[in-house]
């Protein structure tokens, strides 16, 4: 399944990257985050864990919150609001 | 927390069922086999540390030069100091299996070429194999491309030949090796012979000369060797990804955000930060150091120094190289019982790779369900995919064919820079690095090179698709 990123509410992003291992799912997520605006939200789909902890590593690193995570069958949906620190 | 399915328990423990009933009823056969099962169960160890961390060392820099996440590289350096400081013990008490690798810049060349590759495939080769027990697709395809590409690439000559420098053909052929090797036909075989082994080995502690063993291994090899030069990388991180952003949410949340004091609890909230990775690379540590002291104890309790003298004691004298010898690192390692696999394939299948180093002089090419290191490796994919039942994140993944590709693409690489480096990043990096081996620097600075220049190209790429994205989405 190749990459999705689309808008899907004002304000509101998703990026799918399911099927993706690792380095693809971060670097998206970072890519996507790069190019939403602050206070936006970015639910990203995907299905490689340890995708998830450097995703996870990097919103803590630069300061996106994220304030959504689920989990089924091995597919992860977390949403994360854009962060920007002065 | 997502309840676990009925389903996944019975696998994890259907898995561990069958390695406990292979080691219990192999010992019925012979108590040699007790050699097996320890290569077996500290596999089995390695696999649910790696999963439980996901520990992958292609991770550790790219990550850090993709997205700016240091928590693998910390990892790392903490599993390595703490390999260190277990097997300096063993050293210092002679139990060590371990032999210093020739150093020079073959390593760093090796190393850049191993370092492009991982970043390429999504894993390093130790996180290829527990990610295959995630049930991966890709990892194993992976896997499939390092194992081909090595067991094809230690015995091309022909043309190949052409492309070794006279001056190792002919140290190659001083050598004095059996002509069954024929060591001036292939190119591994002049590069072997003629060039790396004709460079220096050494450790630091060979370097710093203690008499006393126990200063030499600790003082040596672990604090001059390990211990300095890790606290340097982690500061380096620290200094360059890490203290920026960290000192900014200082000044948000109205904390401190200057001094000394404030910059070492930063540097050591940093190493603190992911709790997983660092148990993990706890565990990693100590079940290597452990695994050398196993694996020499069981080798003076069996009067061998070799598990090929074992082999005809257990009926099969099949695939024993000519020093009567077969790959048997007696500690953590991943890619020679790949490429060995393959080898016996290709060997079964009419192909003669018997004459050369690699297979016909030191490592051979035993059947794989004798091969001592196999049994790691398959036991490393079963911890982790018992890591992964438990914790539900086991799921069948067929690779797409983009992924396909890179997958072929960087395990080519990866299986190249294995050979040409005597290892990957666990044979020729973590072990070498924490038994205080010049070289295992040398291959670790080249697979950073590696790692960054592929973080470049996939940083291109993706911006390209990412791009077609955005313009489709009115942002």
């Amino acid at each position: 399944m190749a990459m999705k990123f689309e808008k899907t509410a004002n304000g509101a992003f998703l990026l799918d990257v399911t099927g993706y291992v690792c380095p693809h799912p971060q670097l998206y997520t970072k890519k996507a985050l790069e190019k939403i605006g602050e206070g936006d939200t970015l639910e990203v789909v995907f299905d490689n864990p340890s995708s998830g902890e450097s995703i996870a590593a990097m919103c803590d690193t630069v300061g996106h919150e994220i304030f959504e995570r689920s989990t089924e069958g091995g597919k992860y949906k977390w949403k994360i609001k854009k962060v920007v620190l002065v | 927390m997502e309840e676990v399915p009925k389903k996944n328990r019975m696998w994890a423990f259907i898995i561990i069922g069958f390695f406990s009933l292979v080691s219990i009823f192999t010992f019925t056969l012979s108590e040699y086999y007790i050699y097996l099962s320890a290569y077996l169960w500290f596999g089995f160890v390695y696999g649910v540390c790696l999963q439980y961390g996901r520990f992958c060392f292609s991770s550790a820099f790219r990550d850090l030069f993709a997205v700016g996440v240091p928590r693998m590289a910390v990892g790392i350096m903490i599993a390595m100091i703490l390999f260190g400081f277990v097997s300096a013990f063993v050293t210092a008490t002679g139990m060590s299996t371990f032999h210093a690798a020739p150093y020079g810049i073959h390593a760093v060349i090796a190393g850049f070429i191993f370092g492009i590759g991982m970043v390429l495939t999504g894993g390093c080769a130790s996180g290829s194999l527990y990610k295959s027990g995630e049930g991966n697709g890709v990892a194993m395809l992976v896997i499939l491309s390092i194992s081909v590409t090595q067991a094809i690439f230690v015995d091309i000559g022909g043309w190949f030949n052409n492309l070794a420098p006279q001056s190792w053909h002919d140290s190659a052929a001083a050598k004095g090796l059996p002509l069954a090797i024929n060591a001036t036909d292939g190119w591994m075989d002049m590069y072997l012979a003629g060039y790396v082994w004709n460079q220096p080995t050494t450790t630091y502690a060979e370097v710093l000369k203690f008499t006393n063993p126990f200063l030499s291994a600790y003082i040596s090899n672990v604090l001059v060797g390990i211990v300095a030069p890790a606290a340097l990388v982690l500061l380096w991180v620290y200094l360059v990804w890490v203290r920026r952003s960290y000192l900014k949410k200082q000044a948000r949340d109205g904390k401190p955000s200057n001094g000394f004091l404030v910059e070492l609890q930063g540097y050591w909230g940093m190493i603190a930060a992911s709790k997983r990775t660092a148990i993990a690379g706890l565990g990693l540590g100590i079940a290597a150091g452990l695994h050398m002291f196993v694996m020499k104890g069981l080798q003076i309790k069996f009067g061998v120094q070799n598990f090929g003298e074992l082999m005809p004691k257990i009926g099969s004298t099949f695939g024993i190289s000519i020093k009567g010898t077969v790959f048997d690192p007696g500690y953590w390692y991943v890619t020679t019982q790949e490429a060995q696999w393959v080898g016996w394939v290709f060997n079964k299948l009419g192909w003669e790779n018997m004459d050369n180093i690699y297979f016909g002089l030191n490592n051979g090419i035993p059947n794989p369900l004798l091969n001592p290191a196999d049994w790691m490796s398959v036991a490393l994919i079963g911890g982790a995919a018992v890591m992964a039942l438990l914790h539900n994140e086991f799921k069948w993944k067929a690779p797409t064919r983009e992924l396909a590709m890179w997958a072929i693409i960087g395990g080519a690489l990866m299986g190249i820079g294995s050979r040409l480096g005597l290892g990957c990043n666990v044979g020729a990096f973590f072990v070498r690095v924490s038994q205080g081996d010049l070289s295992g620097w040398m291959f670790g600075v080249g697979m950073i090179a590696g790692a960054y220049l592929g973080v470049k190209f996939f940083n291109w790429y993706t911006e390209r698709k990412m791009a077609k994205e955005v313009a489709m989405c009115e942002l």
